[in-house]
């Protein structure tokens, strides 16, 4: 066993794990943070994805030992505390960008992470942006016009107050 | 009481933003493997890592002394217990169903059978245990190829049966007395043209693994899994297992997608039931995505020979059709009924005078076939669109002028058609003008000439697909017809509390599809009462008792149906309490906007939450009047319906490198009424990805010792964001004239017409090089083949094209690479 120490959605936990305990088993499981969900086994789908220290991984393929020290935010702590959503998860609602929900949680932190790092990003950096995450319900068309939708948002909210929409916990 | 002012006047037809996305944009969600019960049991499974061979032996012992390890199980110890995997839909009295054990007994007939099961304390533990089973295994020779099965004397993937034809399945227009006899049609053509197309096996890859808890429950259970049919599912658990069907309850909590691929009774769900009542104890199963794509049911798989015959000047006049349908080893649910569904649609939207279908079901050692979005219908889409492509070109006719001559004039509705089936609406003469002029197909089409008279490595195509398909499935009495073995209505109840808030309980368990919002919307206009009122329950057979699910685009066709007469019932109920609050007769009594007042007398009204209230205290009803607004209704739809649409699709096939890019991608739905703008055009869009996912991506492939090689996503081509184009979608509205809303259903619609519409681009850009066919999916080497071999080449579209992978045997390399095939 291996001990590990990390911060979830602004929780510290520490816990002994098996070496071998992938990152989204030990969030399902140890933790109970099942809105992160497995859709693979082949590190394709990116339904598991979280942002670690912001940036986006796919939890499924970082070990629960190698986030000692860090800070990990999953769908579960990405709203503000009284509720209101992100405005990338706003937006998913907005313009219907989910239907079953199952690949929501990894897209719309994947999106999050887009946006940190080009908050205008055309529709072609969009697309291959969320190339690592599969929907099999939208045809993407939806959460394209989303991404796109909280980049607009994010500028005219970094105009007035400085913040950006991705998140840099 | 609720004030009902914010309501606008219409519900129907806004583009409501969901119910549903609350909890699954927060992460708040219920999917089935995130269910934890007390004392819960992790089980992994054993997959046969063989195509078909004999179990001489097992050995388990050392995998129960695994640490955590309670206990595993061989199909021996479930074989007077776990019954078959039912099948209901037995097309012909003579088919043969060999049987399905969920967890092998003495053979294994495909790759990924279940053969024995660990219980263990975690998941982790459970999976470690399967490496100590000891498994002796005799193999047998293989069976993959259609065609290869059906010769005399060949190896039977089943020993106890006479031969690997599971039925033939005959529908003869002159016999059923619906149009002329075949053969004289294929006698007085002036011409004829013949086609084998081929429709590759696909994987339904719902974005949810299965997942099923079950939890034992005195002499019954409680099943949560990720299923689209918990009422069905929860029938044939009764009958498999002989548990009384009253104390068995089937929950579906959020499930993740299904596409037809959640539209069953699996191997898995018996085993965890098996497991559970031996034990005692709840388990819990959750599939690997490998496990997934290997064991859960297959889609389309289909060999399909289409004769067209037409006059010179381009009247269609007969369609004849011969299918093989890859069943793979065992028939699983509605298996068989799925080629035979698209029976009714090979003729789609023209007039033919003669028409005959021959399917033939055919046992392969591969994964079982079964449901995937179309469900019979993109097959015959498919094969009628192309074939009228190929028709045009025998004809030197512009394909849409073709199709123009043939189809249906919007004046001749309502239409019988060559099947017999009647469709009730429609105009194709308007969707296809609407998409012409959505996608600016003159001025491509100039594009196209202008490029091919410069000889551009890069060539336009443009591809037509105008389709329709039948949905609201289904009328019983034509499911008896055509022995399905049980009834395609839906059933909906509708509770008005005190407090004048409603709950709307309906038997179709969506998963994605916005059955909340949309039956929100619509009992929101039935009744008079705010959107944010209604409460919509479902995917739970204890309150939800009664339903046939969700698949075949019939929940809003059947289920909403039943939601707008159950809601009729509650407007009568409350018509009768008003009159009596308003000492009126019940007829003078007029309904709108929540609110009953006497005719003329507006303002002297008694709103539906009023009435509410005054059931429930029950103080001053009508002599003999039950204290209860309360209502059910169960709806078995008279016919079909007939959404139809033109998808246009341009196309870039760079021919040098065989690569194929969509540029613009056009479609026009007619879906009749439309409840929610936002959803439909999603339902659209997600469709329109899977079809074109079969004709540019995906492909379940074989090798020759039956091993499937697309086996994780890395293979099996998901189309991404990347893959994708952005889409243009209109629509024109022919309301259905058999359904009180006017809808006709929009889940399969994209998937069922673009798949055509794609690859009649991709071969259109390559007529400079007379090529003919491009087998699906048009990869980048099947395209650079096509172009290298030109006429006569890949238009053959033979099997055995080079590039041909799909049905191992003849061109597929052994995995040890020492079979008779080609190597790749």
């Amino acid at each position: 066993m291996t001990r590990v120490s990390v911060t979830v959605d602004g929780v510290s936990y520490q816990d002994e794990v098996e070496p071998r305990l992938l990152l989204v088993h030990y969030l399902r499981e140890r933790l109970g943070k099942v809105g992160t969900v497995v859709g693979c086994d082949t590190s394709n789908c990116g339904a598991c994805t979280v942002l670690l220290d912001g940036r986006s991984v796919k939890s499924c393929s970082v070990l629960a030992v190698q986030v000692t020290d860090r800070t990990i935010t999953t769908i579960e702590g990405l709203a503000a505390e009284d509720g209101t959503l992100h405005p990338v998860q706003q937006a998913f609602h907005d313009n219907h960008a989910l239907q079953c929900g199952f690949c929501t949680p990894g897209m719309v932190l994947a999106a999050c992470d887009l946006l940190s790092e080009n908050a205008d990003p055309s529709e072609d950096e969009i697309r291959e942006g969320i190339e690592g995450n599969l929907c099999r319900c939208t045809g993407y068309q939806n959460i394209v016009r989303a991404v796109q939708a909280a980049a607009s948002e994010g500028r005219a909210s970094s105009a007035s107050t400085g913040a950006t929409t991705g998140v840099t916990s | 009481m609720t004030a009902v002012e914010n309501r606008p006047a219409a519900e129907i037809g806004q583009s409501r933003l969901r119910k549903e996305d609350a909890h699954l944009l927060i992460g708040r969600t219920t999917w089935t493997d995130n269910i934890t019960l007390p004392g819960m049991l992790h089980l992994a499974i054993l997959r046969s890592p063989m195509a078909h061979a004999t179990i001489t032996s097992i050995d388990v012992s050392a995998a129960k002394q695994r640490p955590g390890v309670v206990a595993v199980f061989t199909g021996q110890d479930f074989a007077e217990t776990q019954g078959s995997i039912p099948c209901a839909w037995p097309v012909t009295p003579e088919m043969v169903n060999p049987g399905h054990p969920s967890l092998a007994v003495t053979q294994v007939n495909h790759v990924g059978e279940a053969v024995a099961v660990v219980v263990a304390r975690d998941k982790y533990l459970a999976q470690d245990a399967l490496e100590a089973i000891d498994i002796d295994y005799a193999p047998l020779p293989v069976v993959l190829d259609m065609e290869a099965a059906l010769v005399a004397d060949t190896t039977l993937v089943h020993g106890h049966t006479s031969s690997n034809r599971s039925f033939t399945w005959t529908f003869e227009s002159g016999a059923a007395g619906t149009g002329a006899p075949i053969e004289d049609t294929l006698r007085d053509a002036e011409v004829t043209v013949r086609r084998r197309f081929i429709q590759q096996r696909l994987i339904p890859s719902f974005m949810e693994p299965r997942s099923t808890v079950v939890s034992p429950n005195g002499e019954g259970v409680t099943m949560w899994s990720a299923t689209q049919v918990p009422h069905i599912l929860r029938t044939m658990l009764a009958l498999t297992l002989n548990i009384p069907e009253h104390k068995v309850r089937v929950i579906a909590p959020d499930v993740g997608g299904g596409f037809g691929g959640k539209l069953q009774v699996t191997p898995e769900e018996v085993i965890c039931t098996l497991v559970a009542r031996k034990l005692g104890k709840p388990v819990k199963y959750t599939e690997s995505r490998s496990e997934s794509l290997m064991s859960a049911h297959h889609g389309r798989d289909q060999i399909q020979d289409i004769t067209i015959t037409a006059k010179r000047d381009g009247t269609v006049t007969g369609l004849d059709v011969h299918l093989f349908a890859d069943m793979g080893a065992y028939l699983r649910l509605v298996s068989p009924g799925i080629p035979v569904l698209g029976a009714f649609m090979y003729n789609s939207i023209y007039k033919f005078a003669g028409y005959r279908f021959v399917c033939e079901g055919v046992f392969t050692n591969k994964t079982p076939t079964d449901a995937y979005r179309g469900a019979g219908r993109p097959e015959a889409t498919f094969a009628i669109e192309r074939i009228m492509d190929a028709l045009a070109g025998e004809l030197d006719m512009d394909p849409m002028e073709l199709r123009r001559k043939n189809w249906i004039k919007h004046e001749e509705f309502p239409f019988t058609t060559v099947c017999g089936l009647t469709y009730d609406s429609g105009n194709y003469e308007a969707a296809t003008a609407k998409a012409l002029e959505l996608i600016g197909w003159d001025e491509l089409r100039r594009e196209q000439a202008e490029r091919r008279a410069r000889r551009d490595p890069v060539q336009l195509g443009l591809g037509i697909s105008t389709f329709t398909e039948m949905c609201g499935l289904a009328p019983s009495r034509v499911l008896g017809s055509l022995d399905y073995g049980a009834g395609g209505w839906e059933n909906a109840s509708i509770r008005v509390l005190a407090t004048g808030k409603v709950e709307v309980v309906t038997g179709a368990s969506a998963h994605g599809q916005g059955h909340e919002t949309a039956w929100s919307q619509i009992v929101a206009d039935q009744l008079g009462v705010p959107f944010d009122d209604i409460e919509v329950i479902h995917g739970d057979t204890q309150s939800s008792p009664k339903g046939l699910d969700t698949y075949g685009s019939r929940s809003l066709v059947v289920g909403g149906i039943a939601v707008v007469k159950a809601a009729d019932k509650v407007v009568e109920k409350a018509r009768a309490i008003a009159a009596h609050m308003l000492e009126a007769n019940p007829d003078d009594l007029e309904f709108a906007g929540g609110s009953f007042s006497v005719k003329g007398s507006p303002g002297s009204g008694k709103t539906i939450q009023e009435i509410a209230f005054a059931a429930f205290a029950a103080h001053d009803l009508p002599d003999g009047m039950e204290p209860s607004l309360d209502s059910d209704a169960t709806f078995d739809p008279e016919n079909f319906s007939f959404p139809h649409g033109t998808h246009l699709c341009a196309i870039d096939v760079d021919t040098e490198t065989g690569r194929a890019t969509i540029r613009k991608y056009a479609c026009v739905d007619d879906i009749g009424e439309v409840i929610n703008p936002l959803i439909a055009d999603g339902q659209i869009h997600g469709g329109l990805a899977q079809g074109i996912a079969q004709a540019l991506y995906e492909e379940a492939v074989y090798d020759a010792d039956g091993n499937l090689t697309t086996g994780t996503f890395v293979d099996y081509l998901l189309p991404s964001a990347s893959d994708l184009p952005s889409f243009l979608t209109g629509r024109t509205v022919s309301p259905s004239t058999t359904n009180p809303l006017g809808v006709k259903g929009v889940g399969e619609a994209g998937t069922i017409a673009s798949t055509p519409a794609v690859v009649n681009a991709v071969v259109d850009a390559l007529k400079p090089w007379g090529v003919q066919d491009v087998q699906m999916p048009c990869t980048p080497e099947r395209i650079w083949r096509a172009v290298a071999e030109g006429v006569g080449g890949a238009a053959t579209a033979d099997r055995s094209a080079e590039g041909t992978v799909a049905y191992g045997g003849a061109s597929t390399a052994s995995s040890d690479g020492s079979g008779e095939g080609e190597q790749l």
